[in-house]
Formats: C-alpha cells, structure tokens, sequence
C-alpha cells in the first residue's frame, strides 16, 4: 500500500510540472493556432537561469529560500523575455502566413535555442543544487512524500490559480479570451491583440520556467536538451485535456503524469513513454478533440 | 513627395538598432555571460561575449531596418507604374516550361557526373541528400498533396531499414528481395497508423502521428530480444550488382547511382499521381474535406491510400539507408529527422517536387559544409530555418497547378 502511495505522488509530482508547462501550450495554441515547438526550451532556458542565478548566489552566501524565490523571479523574467522575443522574430512576421510556416519557424527556433546554450554554457549534464529545504514536519511520511515534490505542487497550484484569476477575472485577462475567440473581432473591438500574443508568450514562458526549475532542483541535473522531450509530454497532455482549454490541460497533465508514474512503478520504466503515447491514441480515439474540448461543429 | 535616402540611416533608425542592441545584451546575459562551475563554487565572467552580442543585433537590427524601408518603396514605385508594367516586373517569368526542362537536364548530368569530379567522402554526402529528396517526396504525398500533418514519417524509415536488417540477419535475404518487401511494411505500417487517426483533424493528427514515431522508436530500443535493442544490427551487406565483386569505393559510387535511380523513379511516380485521379482527390482534401466528400469522393480510402504510399516510399528509402550504412540502431530514427523531412517538404513549397528536391539537396548539404564551422553549424541551420520561412513562407517554389483545358 505505501508503495501505491509512493506512486500517486510521483505521479501527482510529474502531472504537476507537466501543467505548468502545458498551460503555455495551450494558450499559444488558444490564441494563434500554433504548436510552439520552442516551448520546451523555455523551460530549458528557465531552468538554466536559475542554476546560474542560485549558484552565484550560493557563492554569495544568502539562505535557502531567498534563493529560492530570486532564481524563481530570474527564471521566470528571462524565460518570459526569451518568450517575447522568439515570437517577435520568428512567429510575428508569419502572421497570416501559410500554416505550417510558423511551424517550420518554430522547429527552427528550438534548434537554435539548444544549441546556443549548449555554446555558451556546456554540452554536458550540470548538477543542479537542491533549492528546497527539507520540512521537518514530513520526517515521518519519508518513503512517500519528498519536500521538493510537495513544492511542486505546492508552487504549481498557487500558480495555476493566480492564472485562472488572471484570465477570468482582469481587463488582460477578458481581452486574452476575446483574442482566443475571434482575433479579428477581438482587433474590431479595440483590442491590441499583437500585445496580447506577447503577453500569452511572455506568461506561458515563465509559467514553463518555474517548472524547470523546480523539477531540475527535483531531480538534480540539467542538459541542453532536456526541453524537448519535456516540451512533447506536456504538448501531448494538453493535446489529451482539449488543446485550447486551460482546465483540460490541466487534467490532460495530471492523467497523463499519473499514467506514466503507475506505468514505471508496476510495468517497466522502459515503456514508459510508449504507454504515454499509446493512452494519447486511445483517447483521442475515442473523444477526437480531447477530454475537454469540444469538437466545434464545422460551418460550411 | 520627398525621397527618403536609402543608404543614409535616419536618426530613428539607429535609436533603433541600439535599443535592439540593449535588448539582446539583456537577454543573454545571465546565460551568455556568466558560467558557473557547481563543483567547485567559480564563477566565471564573460564580458566580451556581450559586446559582440550587442554589437551584432544592432548591426543586424539596421540592416533589416535598411532593406525593409528599400522594399517599401520600390512596392510604392511598382505600385505607381500602370499594371501591365508593374505586373511583368513582379513577375519576371524564369520557370517556363522549356527552360525548366533544360535546367532539369543540367542538373542531371551534374548528378551524373558527380563521382567522376569529387571524392567519394563527397559521394557519399551526396547519396544521403540524394535519400532525403526521396524521403521529402514521400512525405510530400502525405503532407504536401493529401493536407495531412505527419510528424511520424521516421517511423516507417525506421520500418524499413529495420526490414533489411533483421530479414538479412534472419534469413540471410538480399537487398534487392528486401527492397520491395521494405516498401510493402512501410506502407502496412503506414494503413496501421492510419486507421485509428482517420477522424483527427489538423494538429490532433501531427502529436499522434508524433507518437507513433516514437512508439516505433521506443519499442525498438526496448524489445531487445527482436531488435537487439540500442546496439543495434551490424555488419548490413551493401546492395549487390549479380553478384560482381565490388571494392569499397566501386560500391559506394555504385550505390550513388542507385540512389539517383531511386530517386529519379520516386520523382516520375509523383508526378504522375499528382495528375492522376487520385492526386486530384488528394488536392480536394487538402483544400476541403467537406466540400471533397460532398463531390462523392471517399475520403477514408484517399486518406489511407495517401499514409500508405508516403510510407511505402519511407519504407524503401529505410532499406537504401541500412544498405548504405550498413548499421542501424533505434539513435538514427528520432523525432528530429521526421522534423528535418518536414522542413524539407515546407520549405520547398508544399506540393511542389523541385521545391522539394532543391530543399532537400540545400538543408541536407547545408550542415555538411558547414563543417568548417563546426560548433556552430547547427546554430545556423536553427537560424537558417527561421530567416528562409520568414523570407519565402510558401517555401523556395510555390507549386503551380496544371490545368486540363486544351491547348489553345
């Protein structure tokens, strides 16, 4: 039973980060219909950032938790920042392009973006610094739960709710949802809607860095690469939840999280992303825009 | 009306290109600048790094700034002159019929006469690009002709020459009898794909085709026991010529020469289906499902008939590799070379077969002469598909249809 426990909270843990980066997917795709390939190396470049970020802070000597929250804020600034320029360069001026260009563009910056911190930081793995305190309250809970795990979701969830307030509740947030209805509308009604793209880019960047760091100080290393495959779990979880929906992403995360983490403990560690993929084919299958997503019907 | 000098820059313009130059020293400096070393607690600091980072985007900035301003008015110069002028001078007419045909044959005899002219290290490059214009064609049925977005074309790739392999390793078989055999599982494994995603749509299709790559990929790294897993299946014998003993060099021009027949067949192929009636179909569906099916038109079966004949051609084109190869191993088969063919196809101009082939030959060739810059290469391919997607985002050739009204 304890080890059934150890698994839902691994998967909870992984469903979690997988949200926070999927949410930046989601509303990219809501708002102007592309799969951002080059989302994952924002959680790349986030994660990045706050190594470099804590360790010369560490050499600094301030506590723990301050660091904590400056590597957090770095990440989350300068993934935001590469954000909005990666979509000023390469998705901006293929507006109204052909559909597959931004694609293209996309697949093209992500290239780029891994091999420009694999020149100007290291094509290695680096160790990360655990950035998390260890609670002293879950001494007795050790073999299931872990402090960097319940941080995960600790962070993760108090973020999704500051973004569900954000677009539910502000003037950004109302003109973030008319933009994903109908941008043209959306530019009739006095909308910026190129500020608004910015804007979802620059949200969903740090969103994907704060899961970078955590999840690297979770696990202890990053590379160059580890954006890309990150970047496709967390495309197909929001593919899984209804690509567009900000809920459904959120699900789609955690099913998918969930999935993988009861596929390694109790099958094999080694079809763990064959069960990922293979629970993707089955359910859109059976519901072809996803667990939440409607499948809008087409005006001839 | 005042003329704007076109070489002088404006005091705007280099406002700016300097506020660009800032932004990016901002932008790459925690990652560009500063390098830790966690192990041993140092920080090191390169400052000239962004110099050189601020001083090349504001060049950069300036220079697009320039050309920008100098299309603008020429489009206002056009813009003014009567219409039929201004047409001819938008579209100067370089790809008639006639000269297409002769260019064709020079490229051809340049093909031709490649072994005799260069190394066979040379060769050998050209025979891989040679593999991807087959592969950019086979995708190109898929995506370019049928509309449907496949993120997984690697698979059948990895189908193919695992075909070659394992029958070789099993039963000894041949190249030539693999061949066709590696095109038949190619395009089993492309109905197969194509059955459970007949009803998707768009973006729904491209992440499950994405995962069927990767499914094939994974459970060839995994299921040791069929596949010998990472290690992969060695010592593959190149393609025979009736059993004519060949040196080292003789074969892989050899093969060179296969390989442009190979392509040259795929070419002839595709350019028939594409006015056939099933490549008119094709069209339809691309342009619209519902008006396509309206006309009567059986969608499951173009659908399927397209994943199976663009996996036929991957399935062969698998075979060739493991020939030339003569290793495989699950690395060769990841998501970036299904990305990288997909580029190919975009690049050249959907639909468009010298686009395609041209795109091919450029991104294949690109990286390898590159080397001189090797760190950078990939940077620059990055780079490359960015600037050539924003400057051409229809791709190199935007396909022309052929009418079927008579002559007049």
């Amino acid at each position: 039973m304890e080890y059934f426990f150890e698994i839902l909270f691994s998967g909870l843990t992984r469903g979690s980060v997988y949200a926070l980066i999927a949410l930046g997917y989601t509303m990219v795709y809501g708002i102007i219909g592309l799969i951002n390939f080059a989302h994952g190396e924002m959680y790349m470049i986030g994660a990045f950032t706050a190594l470099i970020v804590s360790s010369v802070l560490s050499i600094y000597g301030l506590p723990l938790p301050s660091i904590l929250i400056l590597a957090g804020l770095a990440a989350a600034i300068w993934a935001g920042a590469y954000g909005f320029t990666v979509e000023r360069l390469a998705y901006r001026p293929l507006r109204g392009a052909p559909r597959l260009a931004p694609l293209i563009s996309a697949i093209g910056m992500s290239i780029f973006l891994q091999n420009y911190i694999l020149l100007a930081q290291t094509p290695d793995f680096v160790p990360f610094p655990s950035l998390v305190p260890e609670f002293a309250f879950l001494e007795p809970y050790s073999a299931i739960i872990n402090s960097s795990g319940l941080t995960i979701m600790a962070v993760s969830t108090l973020v999704m709710c500051a973004l569900i307030l954000l677009i539910k509740f502000t003037r950004t947030g109302k003109a973030m949802r008319a933009t994903a209805q109908d941008r043209k509308m959306a530019l009739l009604v006095g909308i910026n809607v190129d500020r608004i793209i910015s804007l979802t880019f620059i949200t969903g960047s740090a969103l994907a860095a704060i899961g970078g760091l955590l999840i690297a100080s979770h696990i202890g290393q990053i590379n160059f690469a580890i954006g890309f495959i990150a970047g496709i779990k967390a495309f197909t979880a929001a593919v899984l939840g209804g690509i567009g929906s900000i809920p459904g992403a959120v699900l789609g995360s955690f099913v998918l999280g969930l999935t993988e983490a009861f596929a390694t403990g109790y099958v094999s560690s080694d079809y763990e992303d064959v069960f990922a993929f293979s629970l993707l084919v089955l359910i859109l299958i059976f519901r072809p825009a996803g667990l939440l997503g409607n499948a809008a019907a087409e005006k001839v | 009306m005042k003329k704007k000098s076109l070489t002088n820059p404006t005091g705007k313009d280099i406002r700016h290109a300097l506020m660009v130059g800032l932004w990016f020293m901002f932008l790459t400096f925690p990652l560009l600048v500063i390098k830790v070393n966690p192990i041993e607690q140092t920080v090191t600091w390169r400052w000239a790094n962004m110099l050189w980072v601020g001083g090349a985007s504001a060049a950069i900035a300036l220079a697009c700034r320039l050309i920008a301003a100098r299309r603008t008015e020429k489009m206002e110069h056009l813009s003014r002159m009567p219409e039929q002028t201004a047409l001819r001078h938008k579209l100067p007419l370089l790809f008639t019929q006639d000269r297409l045909r002769l260019l064709g044959a020079m490229v051809m005899l340049l093909l031709l006469a490649f072994p005799l002219a260069f190394s066979t290290y040379q060769v050998n490059i050209m025979t891989t690009a040679l593999m991807y214009v087959i592969l950019g064609l086979g995708l190109n049925i898929v995506v370019g002709f049928a509309g449907l977005l496949n993120l997984g074309y690697v698979a059948f790739y990895a189908v193919g020459a695992y075909t070659y392999g394992l029958l070789h390793l099993h039963f000894n078989l041949g190249f030539w009898t693999a061949l066709p055999i590696g095109g038949l599982m190619g395009a089993l494994f492309g109905l197969l794909l194509g059955f459970p995603v007949l009803r998707l749509r768009g973006d729904y299709l491209a992440i499950v085709t994405l995962g069927f790559g990767e499914i094939i990929r994974l459970v060839l790294e995994n299921w040791g026991a069929f596949s010998q897993g990472p290690s992969g299946i060695a010592d593959i014998p190149r393609p025979g010529l009736f059993g004519i003993g060949m040196t080292l060099d003789q074969s892989l021009v050899y093969q060179y020469y296969l390989t442009i027949a190979m392509a040259l067949f795929t070419v002839f192929m595709v350019n028939r289906l594409r006015h056939s009636r099933i490549g008119r179909a094709w069209f339809a569906l691309r342009e619209d499902e519902i008006a396509c099916q309206a006309m009567g038109i059986d969608t499951t079966a173009l659908k399927l008939t397209a994943f199976a004949l663009g996996a036929a051609w991957s399935g062969m084109t698998g075979v060739l590799f493991a020939a030339k190869t003569t290793f495989i191993n699950p690395a060769s088969f990841t998501f970036m070379e299904s990305a990288i063919i997909l580029c190919i196809v975009v690049l050249g101009g959907m639909g468009s077969i010298i686009g395609v082939a041209a795109a091919a030959l450029i991104l294949m060739l690109l990286p390898e002469y590159l080397r001189a810059v090797a760190e950078y290469r990939m940077l620059v391919f990055g780079a490359v598909l960015v600037v050539m997607m924003i400057i051409r985002p229809r791709g190199l050739m935007q396909p022309m249809r052929q009418t079927h009204l008579p002559a007049r």
